[in-house]
């Protein structure tokens, strides 16, 4: 690991190392927006498709803890900036300060991910692995439903399973009213198996995050960051936008479809 | 290696010899040679592939493989040449080594990076390796599902790990080509001075930052499908295999530019060099490698005319493939204007070049007839594309590599080749392709599907034609390996600028210095200005025009 | 040419950035509980395409970058847009045109002598 603010050889200034540094950073985040973008590719072209399947699971996600994640994001994201400021403005103590408030705001952003993923499990959501859509509806108590939530549920599970069948009607199927529940179940597996896809990709990312972060916390603890040398601090902070970019995405598109019947 | 008797006190070579100084080297020039030890054994791997499949197909009933093991030697063959050979081929050896010193650089931005490329690169191998010994896939190197995540009993999940993690390593090489073509030129070398194989380069590396994360994607996509029986392309879950072909398609067809745009940017280089005149259209042979590469990523779904896409569809992608060919002619053309009143001499970098415009004009015209769709209902998975695309691979960017290897070998070693055993073995090598491979436009175009392990016995002749050509093929690839490796020894010490060529590479040492250049060099002349750099000796006692090239005659 | 080496942004325009950015959340799903048909995806990707804008012209200082890095940035986007565009035209134009056998059904095979044989 090299001595803060040391030029290397190949560089004729301390200037054009930075900034070759951040010009690295930037095609790299390219290259992501290439990587998340076949996902949404596949998001995109199977709403396109599946609008009643996807609209029935996007409701079966929790909204507050997907409201919750996103303001927490939003808040890291605002934290990074900040630890940035810091090392810009030689403040080398507030600079861990902020990285570590970034850390516990990322951390809990995961936290509540594994949280959303068990649930997904309990409820009978993921695919390929007993799923069934109508678990929640049928079995109210495993799921924490009751009242008008658990009307709202059964209401559109029936509207979707009317929608399947006339889609498959329309077809061409011999027996569509047998088919709707099937095909509701086999449509939503397809947006669960994005779900999990675009937010595992994605809580990939944080956790890969999380570790950088560490180490910036680890070497700016020794105050290694000022307005000399700051490059690793605003690069990791490139990136962890980058994600937060990701989620600012990812939420409409997976918890907000169809929230307008509630 | 000790210094070479008559050539530089201190070259990147001498400067230290341990094992440790060369695996954990910075020098953008050993990792070149790194790459070059790699790339070269994988090449062996996608040939013994090649060669079983061409003795397969001597006899119509293909029993020497049989349909399963035939299945896994195309595949075995395309996954290694692709990915393993074709695509880093130019880029981290010729590309790796050269564009730092064209451009008066002493490493590339990021030289870790550069080394960490080179060790994921292998890593991918090694998993690579492990399919291939493990049994293979048979799915084509195209892995289309459903058939890849559903039903094909092979290695599919390893294989596909293996070209994700490939892309990383393609994708750090070209980041950092990015970052140091924009940010470490020399003083005076301005974009517009730059040789044309920096602008191919960084063309390439456009590509390469655009397309490889997206075939990581579809690949990751499809392990995950194939792992978990989750449900992204699966007809059973409502999901679409054309879908899979989209995003495959969308770097695929991509990666095919990579493949052959740092090729022509060796070609730019050779040939006002071995012709004495400045290239002609400077400026458009640099502005139609950025064009292919941009034109080139929306093309893609000309390989999916008959997977039941929309007409529409089909006939926009129909459009912009015709479109496609015009940077590619615009450079044919130029490369030809140059050649016109040139003081020509035919030494073997200069035989491979004009064995690539030959080659690369057929292949890219045949690309033509297949993009016409109704040409392309017959065409289509036949032998026809297969000549087609190994004319641009083989005839196109294995030539220029071949022919890049030839130039600058005299600076990466320091050492000259045998010049007359070279010439022979260009010429056998393009002899040797033209029987391997024209035969199957004809077979094609008769209708002999690809991709299959027997045929009917009506297109016996054309096969032995094309496996009898494979062997001469082979004899021209073996020739270069043994006269270079004797070279390396043997040959005669180069001196600086034995052709001699006017790039800034030439005005050092060969082989250059570990730091590239004694002191950074100040740019203030125009790319392939032979006639304006007395110091280079090229104008005779009496005459204007520069004298012909010399290497080791 | 310097970058934003020299520029440092200020922590009031980042928490008014932040403020901006949980406004919008905040917006983003009260507009999702209204029916809007489908105007709704238009509003919610307008709101986080907003969202992101400002995360890459103030958090990521992208407002104070070269003109190259604005480039790059502005490059990826445009990438992503022709593969989500090109695909989708396919995608959105399969069944524009009824196949043949909706504009005139295949005749039965046991009917040979019949004169419209050829379709």
């Amino acid at each position: 690991m090299h001595r803060t603010g040391e030029l290397y050889g190949q560089f004729q200034t301390l200037e054009q190392q930075k900034e070759s540094a951040t010009l690295g950073m930037w095609v790299f985040l390219i290259t992501e927006i290439l990587f998340f973008g076949g996902l949404f590719m596949a998001y995109t072209v199977n709403r396109h498709a599946f609008p009643t399947a996807f609209g029935v699971s996007g409701n079966m996600l929790d909204l507050n803890l997907g409201f919750f994640n996103t303001i927490v994001l939003i808040a890291s994201s605002f934290t990074m900036a900040m630890s940035v400021w810091s090392a810009q403005t030689s403040r080398k103590k507030a600079v861990p300060a902020w990285l570590i408030a970034t850390l516990i705001l990322g951390s809990a952003f995961l936290g509540i991910k594994v949280v959303e993923y068990k649930q997904k499990f309990d409820h009978h959501l993921i695919p390929g692995y007993h799923f069934d859509i109508t678990y929640c509806s049928n079995n109210p108590g495993a799921c924490g439903l009751s009242g008008k939530e658990l009307d709202d549920e059964k209401k559109e599970i029936k509207e979707g399973i009317e929608a399947e069948a006339n889609e498959a009607k329309k077809r061409g199927a011999p027996n569509p009213e047998e088919v709707g529940l099937t095909a509701l179940n086999a449509h939503a597996q397809l947006y669960f198996s994005l779900y999990f896809g675009m937010t595992g990709l994605h809580a990939l990312h944080m956790i890969i995050g999380a570790g950088l972060l560490l180490w910036l916390i680890f070497e700016g603890l020794k105050g290694r960051f000022d307005a000399n040398y700051n490059t690793p601090v605003e690069n990791i902070g490139l990136y962890w936008h980058f994600v937060d970019i990701v989620w600012i995405f990812l939420f409409p598109l997976l918890y907000l479809i169809n929230r307008h019947l509630a | 290696m000790s210094a070479i008797a008559g050539g530089p006190a201190e070259t990147y070579l001498s400067h230290e010899s341990t094992i440790a100084s060369w695996l954990l080297t910075r020098d953008h020039k050993r990792i070149a040679l790194l790459f070059f030890a790699s790339i070269t054994a994988f090449f062996f791997v996608g040939g013994a592939a090649a060669t079983l499949i061409r003795l397969n197909l001597v006899e119509p009933s293909g029993q020497l493989l049989g349909a399963d093991l035939y299945n896994r030697m195309f595949t075995m063959h395309g996954i290694v040449m692709v990915w393993f050979f074709l695509i880093p081929s130019i880029p981290t050896t010729l590309g790796n080594f050269l564009i730092p010193l064209m451009i008066g650089a002493r490493d590339l931005a990021f030289p870790r990076l550069n080394l960490a490329s080179w060790y994921v690169f292998n890593i991918s191998g090694m998993i690579a390796l492990y399919f291939i010994i493990a049994g293979g896939v048979d799915t084509g190197w195209t892995f289309y599902t459903p058939y890849s995540t559903l039903f094909s009993n092979s290695h599919v999940i390893a294989a596909a790990f293996a070209v994700f993690v490939n892309g990383f390593s393609s994708f750090m090489t070209a980041l950092n080509f990015v970052v140091t073509i924009h940010r470490l030129r020399a003083p005076g070398m301005t974009w517009f001075r730059l040789p044309l194989f920096v602008w191919a380069h960084y063309a390439t590396s456009l590509i390469f930052i655009l397309g490889t994360p997206v075939i990581a994607i579809t690949l990751l996509l499809a392990g995950l499908e194939r792992m978990f029986h989750m449900g992204f392309f699966n007809p059973a879950y409502g999901g679409d295999p054309i879908l899979f072909q989209h995003l495959f398609w969308f770097y695929s067809h991509p990666a095919v530019y990579i493949m052959i745009l740092p090729a022509m940017g060796v070609i730019s280089e050779i040939i006002p060099t071995f012709a004495r005149k400045p290239i002609f259209g400077y400026d458009f042979i640099a502005a139609s490698s950025i064009g292919i590469a941009v034109i080139g990523f929306i093309v893609w779904a000309h390989h999916m005319f008959l997977t039941g896409q929309s007409t529409y569809s089909a006939l926009a992608f129909s459009f912009l493939t015709f479109l496609v060919a015009v940077p590619s002619a615009v450079k044919v053309f130029n490369w030809t204007a140059t050649l016109y009143k040139g003081s020509i001499s035919f030494d073997t970098p200069m035989l491979y070049a004009l064995g690539f415009i030959g080659l690369f004009t057929i292949g890219g015209l045949t690309g033509l007839f297949l993009a016409c769709l109704g040409l392309d209902i017959h065409l289509h998975d036949t032998y026809f594309v297969v000549a087609h695309f190994h004319y641009i691979m083989v005839g196109g960017a294995i030539m220029g590599y071949l022919g890049g290897i030839h130039f600058w070998w005299p600076k990466i070693t320091g050492r000259l080749y045998p010049e007359y055993l070279a010439r022979i073995a260009a010429i056998t090598l393009f002899v040797g392709f033209n029987l391997t491979f024209f035969p199957q436009f004809i077979l094609g175009f008769l209708g002999m599907p690809r991709r299959y392990h027997n045929y009917p016995p009506e297109y016996q002749v054309l096969n032995v034609m094309s496996t009898a050509g494979a062997s001469i093929l082979a004899l021209g690839y073996l020739l270069p390996m043994i006269y270079l490796s004797w070279s390396m020894r043997y040959g005669k010490v180069a001196g600086k600028n034995p052709w001699p060529a006017t790039g800034l590479e030439w005005t050092t040492d060969s082989p250059p210095l570990t730091e590239n250049f004694h002191e950074t060099p100040v740019v203030d002349w125009e790319p392939y200005d032979f006639l304006h750099r007395p110091e280079l000796g090229l104008l005779g006692a009496t005459s204007k025009k520069p004298v012909p090239a010399h290497g080791d005659d | 040419m310097s970058e934003h080496s020299e520029h440092i942004v200020s922590p009031k325009i980042y928490a008014t950035i932040l403020a901006a950015l949980l406004v919008g959340t905040v917006v983003t799903v009260y507009a999702a509980k209204i029916d809007l048909g489908r105007w709704n995806i238009v509003l919610a990707l307008t709101i986080a395409v907003t969202k992101m804008t400002l995360v890459i012209l103030f958090f990521m200082h992208g407002k104070y970058s070269a003109r190259r890095t604005k480039l790059i940035i502005a490059s990826g986007f445009f990438w992503l847009a022709i593969m989500l565009v090109l695909t989708l035209a396919d995608y959105t134009t399969r069944h524009a045109e009824p196949s043949r056998s909706q504009l005139c059904p295949v005749p039965a095979l046991t009917a040979p002598a019949s004169a419209a044989a050829s379709v």
